[in-house]
């Protein structure tokens, strides 16, 4: 018995000293010195703009992977075809690889001297390059929700819609995608979460060009380095509240069996 | 008539259409192709050989800091994530399910604000007193708070789903609880508990947000291989950069390798194919 709250309490603390306290005083010190500079810091015409770029890249990026992580998952868990394997360690790549990486392999590509470095219209330092480095670093979480799920349903029902003269596409329609929504949810809600808060990755490609290339994340760290603390810890909040809204549409969609 | 008996198990309708499939496979390989292979092939062009990464001082003393902090980050995390996953699962208190929704919360923080956010606690003039600006302590902090999901949402699941009759056993024929968990647990998570700390692993050695602001990237101190590779990126040292950039990639590979291959271990008595 002791030994249990004893556990119990060394993790609480843990997360408090490692969580909890240091996102709380990110709040407080937003609105340390009240609610009026943080509001006025968030709606400069960068910081619109910087909100409303974000906005932009994932409203291309996150569609696209969503696309493709059904497609993806649909091949890994129903056909059999060479190099599966290789496709399952290149999707789960972007989990385990540094964004400083992903940004520098984009220069790479597209800048001056790279094998796309002539194409007719600006990819790097422009909002293609940072599209190209969101989509990568958020590429896994659709494929990674829908493949067990896909797994599990098997195939019975949509056998079933075959044999009764279903075509394939309203098979899938009617069949396979109803069973998957909710693990397509979950993988949205977690690759809109990625694509909003990208920094390391967009900071390489983009040139950080206020007004022009510069993501909220970015502003983060450029009114930091401004001195502009107000600013920076108010462009925190309003991204820590998008990461506690995503927090609650997980626990909302969070699957069943890993409920506690 | 005879019967196909291929066709009654799997009718050709359930099949996916030889368009559809080409069209796919052409869709999913054009894609990751755009995406990820092409921009790491000329990754690997600029790269080279391995010159810089290993002749360069201020390199190799970067790639052995991030190595080392993400070595003992992920012995903290076996410990601690493990600890907190049971805590979530076997410990019954008032607010179980705030603290188990909190624990993704470094999932969803961008890495930036987590950054920040320990500068606020742990920074010159932070509220703690505790000043570990520009130290490898504040960078381990930043480190453990970005990975601290990853060994708790491996483990979580599989603690769920053991059953606790052997313990009941084991605990009725008179074993102690540490005997109990040192011989029945722990070799039931061992896997979850390895493939959750080498993800860790992976993304401790890759971190560029959270460590960027706290570390102060003092060569030679606290400056981690990613965000040396930043700044050679910022001096215009692409040779220098992709050839850092390289030997981290293929750490997360091998990383990866490792991570499938505990998959394969933990499930090896439930799968079809």
């Amino acid at each position: 018995m002791i030994a249990r709250i004893s556990l119990r309490v060394g993790v609480l603390m843990y997360l408090a000293a490692i969580l909890l306290i240091p996102v709380g005083l990110v709040f407080w010190r937003a609105f340390e010195h009240g609610v009026g500079p943080a509001w006025d810091a968030v709606t400069t015409p960068g910081a619109k703009h910087a909100f409303w770029l974000t906005l932009e890249i994932a409203a291309i990026a996150v569609p696209l992977n969503t696309i493709f992580g059904i497609v993806c998952a649909l091949a890994i868990v129903r056909h059999r075809f060479p190099g599966k394997g290789v496709l399952n360690a290149v999707v789960d790549l972007p989990l385990a690889l540094s964004p400083v990486v992903v940004g520098l392999s984009i220069v790479l590509l597209y800048g001056r001297d790279g094998w796309l470095g002539s194409l007719p219209f600006q990819v790097l330092f422009a909002t293609p390059a940072m599209v190209l480095a969101t989509i990568f670093v958020s590429l896994p979480f659709v494929v990674r929700e829908v493949v067990p799920v896909l797994r599990e349903i098997g195939t019975d029902q949509e056998e079933a819609a075959a044999t009764l003269g279903a075509g394939a596409f309203s098979t899938f329609r009617r069949v396979t995608l109803p069973a998957i929504r909710w693990a397509v949810a979950y993988g949205v809600i977690l690759t809109t979460a990625r694509a909003l808060g990208e920094y390391g990755a967009v900071r390489v490609v983009s040139g950080n060009i206020e007004g022009k290339t510069q993501t909220m994340t970015l502003l983060v760290q450029d009114s930091y380095d401004n001195y502009d603390i107000t600013g920076a810890y108010a462009a925190s909040v309003l991204l820590a509240m998008i990461a506690i809204a995503t927090l609650l549409l997980m626990t909302m969609f969070r699957p069943r069996e890993e409920r506690t | 008539m005879a019967v196909d008996a291929a066709a009654v198990r799997v009718p050709a309708a359930v099949r996916t259409p030889r368009f559809a499939e080409v069209a796919g496979g052409g869709f999913i390989v054009g894609y990751l192709s755009l995406v990820v292979l092409l921009p790491l092939a000329a990754l690997a062009a600029e790269a080279g050989n391995f010159e810089h990464a290993v002749t360069n001082r201020e390199a190799l003393s970067a790639l052995k800091l991030t190595l080392g902090l993400a070595l003992a980050v992920a012995l903290v995390n076996a410990v601690v994530g493990t600890a907190t996953a049971w805590v979530l699962v076997r410990d019954e208190f008032r607010g179980k399910r705030l603290v188990n929704a909190v624990i993704d919360l470094p999932f969803a923080l961008p890495t930036i604000v987590a950054g920040l956010t320990l500068l606020a606690l742990y920074g010159p003039r932070g509220s703690s007193g505790i000043n570990l600006a520009y130290t490898r302590a504040g960078v381990l902090v930043a480190l453990l708070f970005v990975t601290l999901p990853f060994v708790v949402r491996t483990v979580q699941p599989v603690l769920l789903e053991l059953d606790t009759e052997m313990e009941e056993a084991a605990a009725s024929l008179g074993a102690r609880s540490t005997a109990i968990f040192r011989r029945i647990v722990f070799p039931n998570l061992l896997p979850a508990i390895l493939s959750g700390v080498a993800l860790a692993f992976a993304r401790a050695v890759g971190e560029f947000g959270a460590v960027v602001l706290i570390s102060g990237n003092l060569p030679f101190k606290t400056e981690m291989a990613s965000v040396y590779i930043f700044g050679r990126i910022q001096s215009n040292d692409a040779a220098g950069a992709a050839s850092l950039s390289l030997v981290l990639l293929l750490i997360s590979f091998a990383t990866l390798l490792v991570v499938g291959a505990l998959r394969r271990w933990a499930t090896r008595h439930d799968r079809q194919d």
